[in-house]
């Protein structure tokens, strides 16, 4: 009851002081011209001006805090994190925000769901990795990434591995498969590192580079699932002599060498044809939602680049700074063309593929349940009894951070997280359904998270109401301040609700999380 | 010249309405048959259900195969002996079928019911869809169903991985109703709310639309427009008519006191409610049937609700005339252990048992009133015409019109067919020709 009085003084205070405020009714972009500022945007804008397309607005940094935070860690900024980024009077803001985003421990979370989802890293059929495998590999990929391992040499160790499927866990690329095969090995194998669908390839080339791996030997040990892969010496020789590389360029096979190897360093060779373009061109992908080749892992003659300009200076920059993939980031979020709103100011499907403006995209399955946890202060439960051994997941574990896509939740099914079959990048499914929107808007999964998370009450309950609580409700849920005809719409809401007045709050709540602001990036 | 397949319509349809007898022909060739069957009712008894004590009496067993259980009674079809926990399914064997030599021959959970759903060993290159998932690829969204209710419908809970939509992907994972139609108002989870009236909903909905800052700034957007599109879908069932197919207060009162008013006799009730609606298939995930222990008092207890429930089901579809187009399915993952465990730690229970079990077929065109197949005097093997899963699920098929060589679709591109073909290795004894 005391908050009435806090409402009441806000809607006074609207009335006396009406549209003469400091909050523009578009909170969303700088009212200034777009203007390149590195290597990226020229490129970028050149081929803008040619189309003549024109650019967005930059975004403001309060689109620019809650779509780097979800983009670089997969997670939504606190409501403190998005005050003090809004107040902070650094020029230099944006750069040293994503610094600090690129150190933190949710960005190898993030990252090594998104790798994991390429890599099939699942308990259960097609690819049978088994739980123990499951999190030695995932560790081991989350590891790689934390420590930021040099891109060329994450991708030798995974084709190179030899050993238990416990004890040196990038073996698993080989487990992970439909079937243990030469072909489906080599189908996997191009997909993941090259970006290319072999069975789009003309056959002898595909079968050729299938010879590279057709002597993976795999042997079972007495302990429960543990699996030995290893370069089986002599199995299969005849098969060699077919070895040969995608490029057409002949292998020369030596006898003591495991073969593995020698493609290994044919691949990840600065000059190889697919290798650096095809990560430097994911990476893009990620970041600005389409690749400048589309789809990212669809890369043939007939699928031209975009902007190849673009492309080759990002593949540069990898080479030149040995494949270090932060890097790599760094420079992409700090062009002004990631930074661009995600208002068109020419809407046509050349501004969308010439990344005139940030698409909006929906949020991942794991990254939506996972902000919708934080902001009510709730969790999810997650556990696995089959197949043994039993996996406990602790109450806190966040779902960006699950190993183990066979460990799954109704939400998830609902959401499109992908099951990893295959490892495409299209099997990740963030279309909007019917079935998610009944799951947001009227499910008793989301209403007690907004009516009960603990975070929620303790905010809700706060002293003052009216315009502190709603600037903290946007400040949570949507990193930032509500512009004066949102505060009078939430106001007026709450001042004409015959409900009780908490339903009044909850209701602004759910607004705001079914909004497209909250549930996409933008 | 008249084609082999306008003999074949002509046959069919008769001379008249050539082009109308022409698409349905289409449609008849590639389903082999034309269907008799729309829906499919499935009661899944998850954990499995003892054939025993349901629809395999053996009182000449003796003692430690029968346990207290040893009367079994007559139906309304000579010859027919049947539990004597169901009386009222007794007044009703005449509409359906038992099958009394099912067997697969595995006694884990998850294996069986992926094999009993889908037909398939699991184990392969890939997980396949189950029939449900099938049925809601053929009978739904091919055959053009839009209704904004999924077209493949469980009540209330998900019956788990290995058992749902497979390769086939998300778009064929059925709608889990969650909440309990035994309660005053059945909470469908996303559609129907328990707390919230449908004023506040108009509110909200209002409301958000008032807040939807940057939904008014970009204006066009395909994924907007999307946004949009499913909301309306989404309202539809929340405020619309649509929901309304789960709104049993519909019901008369004596409607639902017939059924039984607990979670299976009501799911029973809500599953011939969507079968009205035209929706193809419909899953009632009875569980609690895997009685390791406290086996006989679980029967004393849940086999008089199911009996009320399954029966009120059979008579009320065919007082409506739906039953000639609804196939029910009654089964479980595997039977129960046929000589009772006596000893501690399960001290009179069962344990899983795949050799061989029971299934009831009826509606659909299946006949009623038969039996397909035997187990041995104590129920332990079977006797005479084994039946695999497989048999079970293309026989449904035949009746839903679903043709067996039809390509499923692969994520790969891989050529599978909705049944197995031979290089698969599948154990087959043959469509249930007794009973269509």
């Amino acid at each position: 009851m005391q908050k009435s009085t806090g409402w009441a003084i806000l809607l006074l205070m609207l009335v006396i002081k009406p549209a003469a405020s400091q909050s523009p009714q578009n909170p969303f972009e700088i009212p200034a011209a777009a203007v390149p500022r590195g290597k990226i945007d020229d490129l970028v804008f050149a081929r803008l001006k040619m189309l003549g397309v024109q650019p967005a607005h930059p975004c403001s940094d309060a689109v620019f805090i809650h779509r780097v935070y979800l983009d670089v860690i997969g997670t939504l900024p606190g409501e403190q994190e998005a005050k003090d980024f809004l107040s902070d009077r650094d020029p230099n803001k944006r750069g040293a925000l994503i610094d600090r985003l690129l150190g933190r421990e949710e960005f190898a979370d993030y990252w090594a769901m998104k790798w994991s989802d390429l890599l099939r890293v699942k308990s259960e059929f097609p690819v049978n990795l088994w739980p123990n495998a499951v999190q030695a590999y995932h560790r081991w990929i989350r590891t790689a990434i934390k420590q930021n391992m040099p891109y060329d040499q994450f991708v030798r160790e995974i084709l190179t591995a030899s050993g238990s499927n416990f004890r040196v866990p990038a073996v698993n690329f080989y487990r992970a498969v439909r079937k243990k095969e030469p072909k489906v090995i080599a189908q996997a194998v191009a997909l993941t590192f090259m970006g290319a669908r072999a069975e789009k390839w003309p056959e002898a080339r595909w079968s050729d580079m299938a010879a590279f791996f057709s002597q993976i030997a795999y042997k079972s040990t007495a302990e429960w699932k543990e699996e030995i892969v290893i370069w089986s010496e002599g199995s299969a020789q005849k098969n060699l002599s077919n070895a040969g590389f995608p490029d057409g360029k002949p292998a020369r096979i030596l006898p003591d060498r495991d073969p593995r190897e020698i493609f290994a360093d044919w691949l990840i060779d600065p000059k190889n044809p697919w290798f650096t373009r095809n990560i430097a061109n994911r990476v893009w992908s990620w970041l600005l939602g389409r690749g400048i080749i589309h789809e990212p892992d669809d890369i043939r003659p007939d699928n031209q680049p975009v902007n190849p300009e673009l492309l080759s200076c990002l593949e540069q920059e990898l080479i030149q700074s040995h494949y270090d993939l932060k890097s790599l980031y760094r420079l992409i979020l700090n062009s002004e063309t990631y930074q661009l709103s995600s208002i068109p100011a020419s809407d046509s499907a050349t501004a969308e593929s010439n990344f005139a403006f940030y698409p909006l995209r929906r949020l991942e399955a794991e990254v939506l349940i996972d902000a919708l946890d934080q902001i009510t202060g709730t969790t999810e439960q997650y556990s696995s009894a089959i197949p043994e051994p039993f996996t406990f997941i602790p109450e806190n574990r966040r779902s960006i951070a699950l190993a183990d896509a066979s460990i799954t939740s109704p939400f998830f099914e609902t959401f499109g997280r992908p099951p990893r079959d295959t490892g495409l990048e299209l099997e990740r499914n963030n279309a909007p359904t019917a079935a998610q929107r009944l799951h947001m808007l009227n499910s008793s999964h989301i209403e007690r998270k907004i009516e009960q998370g603990p975070r929620l009450l303790a905010l809700l309950k706060q002293p003052g109401g009216g315009q502190a609580l709603i600037n903290d409700l946007y400040l949570t849920i949507l990193s930032r301040y509500p512009t004066d005809a949102e505060v009078k719409k939430a106001a007026a809401y709450y001042q004409t609700y015959t409900g009780n007045k908490r339903e009044a709050l909850v209701d602004i709540v759910w607004a705001l999380i079914n909004g497209a602001e909250f549930i996409c990036r933008h | 010249m008249i084609s082999r397949r306008e003999v074949i319509c002509r046959t069919f349809y008769g001379a008249a309405g050539l082009l109308l007898a022409d698409s349905l022909c289409l449609h008849a060739q590639n389903a082999a048959r034309p269907a008799k069957a729309k829906s499919v009712i499935q009661i899944w008894m998850w954990g499995g259900p003892a054939h025993l004590d349901m629809f395999d009496p053996k009182p000449a067993a003796g003692y430690d195969y029968c346990g207290p259980l040893d009367k079994p009674i007559p139906t309304n079809v000579n010859g027919i002996v049947i539990s004597e926990l169901l009386p009222l399914l007794a007044k009703q064997a005449d509409k359906y079928s038992i099958i009394r030599s099912m067997t697969h021959g595995v006694n884990a959970h998850e294996t069986a019911s992926y094999i009993v759903q889908t037909g398939r060993m699991p184990g392969g290159r890939d997980t396949f869809p189950g029939v449900g998932s099938v049925v809601s690829l053929f009978k739904g969204y091919n055959a053009g169903y839009n209704g904004l209710i999924p077209p493949y419908i469980v009540l209330t809970q998900l019956q788990g991985r290995f058992s749902e939509a497979g390769f086939l992907g998300s778009r064929y994972k059925p709608f889990a109703t969650g909440g309990d139609p035994a309660q005053s108002r059945f909470a469908v989870e996303g559609v129907v709310s328990q707390n919230i009236s449908d004023k506040r909903q108009q509110d909200r909905r209002e409301l958000l639309h008032k807040m939807d800052t940057l939904g008014q700034v970009i204006g066009n957007n395909s994924l907007l427009q999307a946004f949009t599109r499913t909301e309306e879908e989404a309202y539809g069932l929340i405020l619309g008519d649509s929901g309304k197919v789960f709104d049993l207060s519909l019901e008369k009162n004596e409607m639902r006191d017939r059924y039984g008013r607990n979670t299976f006799g009501q799911s029973c009730l809500a599953a011939r409610r969507l079968v009205e609606n035209g929706i193809p298939f419909i899953t009632i995930n009875s569980q609690g049937w895997d009685t390791h222990r406290q086996h006989f008092q679980t029967m004393r207890q849940k086999l008089p609700q199911m009996d009320q429930g399954m029966s009120a089901l059979l008579e009320d579809l065919s007082d409506r005339g739906l039953l000639e187009s609804t196939i029910l399915w009654w089964s479980g993952e595997f039977g129960r252990t046929p000589r009772i465990q006596w000893e501690a730690p399960w001290n009179g229970g069962r344990g899983h048992w795949g050799d061989v079990f029971s299934a009831v077929v009826a509606g659909g065109g299946f006949k009623g009133g038969h039996i397909v197949g035997a187990s041995d005097e104590r129920g332990e093997q079977v006797k005479e015409r084994p039946v695999y899963p497989v048999d079970l699920i293309g026989s449904m098929y035949m009746l839903l019109g679903i043709d067996p060589d039809e390509k499923l679709p692969h994520p790969d591109g891989l050529q599978v067919h909705v049944m197995p073909d031979a290089s698969e290795g599948v154990k087959m004894g043959g469509l249930l020709k007794e009973i269509l």
